[in-house]
């Protein structure tokens, strides 16, 4: 094979002074930022929508229902770029200049990473309440509770310990899906990966090295909610897969 | 608002549905691929024969772990050195025909962890049965195991073909004109970014979304009481 490996390139000095690897760690911090600010986005939008479908009130299940088929059911890459490229044209003309001049493009990206995460942590919220036998509810009502009191104290609590495995893989996911996020101007680690391909034209190294990155981020987002989810253990309370009840 | 231009979509109209035809092939020939290739991974996985599970596990893992758009162009870029070292001579495959290779290789990840535990869902009963009427392993896989594994992940196959469809406008990210990407050439050229995005997203939602509740309805029909 003709390829020409060369391992010390990443001490090279680039075009703007820096270092290649100093590229990559200023992809990973940018990956490692967008992430955990859009699964903070997804984890509160996302609680809040999966209680919602799980009320008694139509409105609201049909007003969270309506949102997790629309965010589920469009490609993220599309969902950025309409919060970029459409949203601002169809608001208000001062908020939309607003937006496309002074809002920093970062914070659009969590945001829309986040709403598109939150449809599916909504869904696992969801299943996480409906699991949970109807006594839990009536008993907190007969304790005097009222409904949202049902769920602060005795249902939510629960519930996130029934989902933590399911959210801990969607925790890791967001690492993965916040790379779409190159496409709308996040100098993140794929933007580095790329940028860094098309000057140096050393494919494998680099994709080795990123590939190593997004598998160590989501390992240590995975070992982070291991120890949550053994701290919160519940002692002769079985949770996780299936047999809850 | 006032002012979207319906035009702009019907005379783009002819390119769009050129974009979307190659969405749904490269839909289908990575759904096929990707079951035919995950099955035989779930198989190596389940097997007794530890270096085929390490292979298998391997495999899943590492493309489960890294963001599908560097997939897309890591082997965008790797396949033509690949061919070279094989062949000797340069073949360019371009970005279109390198996204079949890719989405086949990398949903057989997803469809092998779906098939695996489809596999794992058989009673055990079920394959002492198969050997018990004389079958060989490839027979019991065969007639009695992957048929019922079939039918029980049937509908969390579709629901994964349903991402991967989403998915595939992430070809973007080496400029082949799927659905996405010929809206957003066109948007580059006649600079309608509204009318352009939001035609994308209405398809793609009214698309996934019905698929989405035929899946629902399938799984309630062909679920096996037990």
């Amino acid at each position: 094979m003709n390829y020409h490996w060369d391992w010390m390139f990443f001490f090279q000095e680039t075009d703007d002074g820096l270092k290649y690897y100093d590229w990559i760690l200023s992809g990973l911090g940018w990956t490692t930022f967008v992430s955990l600010a859009s699964l903070a986005v997804a984890l509160t939008l996302g609680s809040v929508l999966g209680v919602m479908r799980t009320t008694p009130k139509r409105w609201l299940v049909g007003l969270g229902d309506a949102y997790v088929d629309v965010f589920r059911n469009v490609p993220l890459i599309v969902q950025l770029f309409m919060w970029f490229f459409v949203v601002p044209e169809l608001v208000p003309e001062k908020l939309g200049i607003w937006m496309k001049q002074d809002l920093p493009y970062f914070v659009t990206a969590i945001v829309g990473l986040g709403l598109y995460t939150a449809a599916r942590i909504a869904e696992q919220v969801k299943a996480g309440i409906n699991s949970l036998s109807r006594g839990q509810r009536f008993a907190g009502l007969a304790l005097g509770f009222t409904e949202w009191q049902t769920y602060r104290y005795v249902r939510l609590p629960m519930a996130y310990r029934i989902v933590l495995p399911a959210l801990t893989s969607e925790a890791m996911n967001i690492f993965k899906n916040s790379a779409v996020t190159y496409a709308v101007g996040i100098l993140e680690l794929y933007f580095q990966y790329k940028q860094i391909i098309e000057k140096t034209s050393q494919v494998l190294e680099i994709t080795i090295v990123v590939t190593l990155s997004y598998f160590i981020l989501a390992f240590v987002m995975n070992r982070i909610l291991a120890f949550v989810e053994a701290r919160t253990r519940v002692p002769g309370l079985i949770v996780g897969q299936k047999g809850g009840k | 608002m006032s002012d979207f231009d319906f035009s702009v979509i019907t005379q783009n109209w002819a390119f769009l549905a050129e974009g979307l035809r190659y969405t749904l092939q490269v839909t289908v020939t990575a759904m096929l691929g990707g079951i035919l290739i995950g099955t035989l991974l779930a198989l190596m996985r389940l097997s007794s024969i530890v270096p085929l599970q390490w292979f298998a596990a391997g495999y899943v893992n590492i493309f489960r772990s890294v963001p599908l758009v560097q997939v897309i162009l890591a082997f965008y870029l790797i396949i033509p050195l690949v061919l070279q070292m094989i062949t000797g001579k340069q073949i360019p495959i371009g970005a279109a025909n390198s996204a079949y290779f890719t989405f086949t290789i990398f949903e057989a990840a997803y469809y092998s962890e779906i098939m695996r535990s489809g596999i794992q869902s058989i009673p055990k009963g079920q394959i002492a049965a198969g050997y018990a009427l004389g079958f060989t392993y490839g027979q019991t896989m065969r007639f009695v195991v992957l048929p019922q594994a079939f039918r029980n992940m049937l509908p969390v196959l579709l629901t994964q073909t349903i991402i991967l469809f989403q998915d595939v406008s992430l070809v973007y990210a080496i400029g082949a004109t799927d659905f996405f990407g010929a809206a957003d050439k066109i948007t580059q050229r006649d600079l309608r970014p509204v009318e352009m995005y939001t035609t994308v997203a209405v398809v793609y939602f009214i698309i996934c979304f019905t698929l989405s509740r035929l899946v629902k309805r399938l799984q309630s029909r062909i679920a096996i009481i037990r």
